[in-house]
């Protein structure tokens, strides 16, 4: 008698065989606890050395806000400067943060925790999912900090604002998919991680969160057309017009189907894309 | 596969838990430098030396339910991979390893841990890792600190700790569950000669509740007192699997 046949009489199962997905996404779900600790800790650990400690989560993009907003309202002449440029300019980077964060410390969600993989066993996944959820800790806070500037600029709260609530739930489902897809192209193709700032670089100034797309792009109505189905602009879009209305931002109707579509597929795409290579993690 | 039908045969010990057939592992290792008696060289090279190692070539036994098997075998014999492959955490090149439930090796939590955090945060942090809920983290807790002797300091960041205190937290933090089936590497033990004492008695002490252990160890002593049954593994084969007093004679004369 051979020991798999053994294995199939006294139900012996393979270990560190990737479960199936749905018990693998309930395995996850039972380790929530783990994940949105993590990502607590984390956030602390990062900041507590700090004499201004946490506050530091909201005063970092608020500097980048300054120093971009200072540098970009200079160079942009007022044709092209969108009207309420500090506004427009903070509500851009905060939002845009978000992303970034996903994209860029997903790509270490793996890589970076190694030893754990190595040690421990528990679904991979929980190891993205903290990323994002820190991303997303760091995210709220800073829309917190967001109110108070935003009625120093003038624009005070309303009935519209409820509107990012919905938006958010969108967005934080793209990011989530954005982290996971990440955290394993970064475990194949480590020299990517070298290249992925720059990545974000580009995207960063591509995605309208400095200037006015419809204004620097006023001579290429393709290139408009062409923002019109990119989720990050879509998003920056939405958020500038649900919290400043009046800097001359309405959108497209679409927007609001196009992008939770987006979120949904680029979820899904990766869950399935990073669970299926659950047996690669911390193999190299 | 004479060893199973051979103890299938006995009848005396209890039904299968582990099952490991036929097991290779193979590591492929980017090798840096230039191993003696390499030609080319040069920073650009495309295809960089990638060296196969072979660390176990056909391991076979089956383990079962309240058996403790010592683990034996000079350094570099492949034990570490064996128990890396039974816990699920190194593939198998050839072969499998089956199990009744996940194995779990013992004194692996400490790189959930977060040096700034303090040890009360680690200790939550380290049992989440583990797989405990929340729940059962706070009732943990009390017992963890006391037995690490931290009540003073628990409150401190991990950082400041002496590497004694934060090697003490960690065994303590790992030596907090209790499996089914379980590896314990002995090279866990830590801290001054008296809390070496007490986390030695505290390792039999989880062997005592777990359902299969698998001890790891050079020490022959704690080999003899704990386990009836050692495999003793030699450059990545099974050398001798049988009744410990007989493979452990057999191997301390081998090394004489």
């Amino acid at each position: 008698m051979s020991v798999s046949q053994l294995a199939d009489v006294e139900h012996l199962h393979r270990v560190g065989a990737r479960p199936p997905l749905f018990s693998y996404l309930a395995e996850v779900w039972r380790r929530r606890a783990f994940i949105t600790t993590l990502a607590r800790y984390r956030l602390r650990a990062k900041y507590e050395a700090n004499r201004l400690g946490i506050l530091w989560i909201a005063i970092r993009p608020l500097v980048n806000a300054a120093v971009y907003g200072l540098i970009f309202g200079v160079i942009q002449t007022g044709a092209t400067r969108p009207k309420d440029y500090p506004v427009y300019v903070v509500v851009g980077v905060f939002f845009w943060e978000f992303f970034m964060g996903c994209f860029v410390e997903g790509a270490h969600a793996v890589t970076a925790n190694r030893n754990m993989v190595q040690s421990l066993a528990f679904p991979r996944m929980t190891l993205p999912l903290a990323v994002w959820a820190e991303r997303m800790y760091s995210f709220l806070i800073t829309l917190v900090v967001l109110v108070p500037i935003l009625i120093l600029f003038g624009h005070y709260p309303s009935l519209k604002w409820l509107w990012v609530i919905p938006l958010f739930a969108i967005y934080a489902t793209f990011n989530a998919g954005v982290t996971m897809i990440l955290a394993r192209i970064t475990v194949h193709v480590t020299d990517l991680a070298e290249l992925l700032p720059y990545i974000a670089r580009i995207l960063f100034y591509a995605s309208g969160v400095l200037f006015s797309v419809d204004s620097v792009m006023k001579g290429h109505p393709l290139i408009i057309k062409a923002y019109d189905a990119y989720p990050m602009y879509q998003v920056l879009k939405m958020a500038r017009h649900f919290l400043t209305e009046d800097a001359g931002t309405s959108f497209n109707q679409h927007y609001w189907l196009f992008l939770s579509l987006a979120a949904v597929i680029t979820l899904v795409v990766g869950v399935l894309f990073f669970w299926s290579a659950e047996e690669r993690y911390g193999r190299d | 596969m004479v060893a199973i039908e051979e103890y299938q045969r006995t009848g005396e010990l209890g039904e299968p838990v582990v099952s490991v057939e036929n097991l290779h592992v193979t590591y492929r290792v980017y090798a840096t430098g230039k191993a003696a008696g390499s030609q080319r060289n040069g920073l650009l090279r495309v295809s960089r030396g990638i060296r196969e190692v072979h660390a176990l070539r056909g391991v076979s036994f089956v383990a079962h339910r309240n058996e403790s098997i010592g683990i034996i075998g000079p350094n570099g014999s492949g034990k570490s991979t064996l128990m890396r492959a039974l816990v699920g955490l190194t593939p198998p090149s050839a072969g499998a390893v089956y199990a009744r439930s996940r194995p779990n090796m013992l004194g692996v939590a400490a790189a959930a841990l977060l040096p700034e955090l303090s040890g009360e945060r680690n200790i939550v942090l380290g049992g989440l890792a583990m797989g405990f809920t929340p729940s059962e983290v706070r009732e943990m807790r009390d017992d963890i600190v006391a037995f690490a002797e931290l009540e003073e300091s628990i409150d401190l960041p991990m950082r400041t700790y002496s590497s004694g205190m934060a090697a003490r937290l960690k065994f303590a933090i790992a030596a907090a569950r209790a499996d089914d089936i379980l590896i314990i590497d002995e090279a866990l033990s830590v801290g001054d000669k008296r809390f070496q004492e007490r986390s030695e008695e505290r390792i039999r002490e989880i062997a005592s509740h777990a359902g299969t252990i698998f001890l790891v160890s050079h020490a022959m002593k704690s080999i003899r007192e704990t386990c009836a049954r050692t495999i003793w593994i030699n450059q990545g084969v099974v050398e001798m699997d049988g009744p410990t007093d007989e493979v452990v004679d057999t191997y301390e004369a081998s090394k004489k």
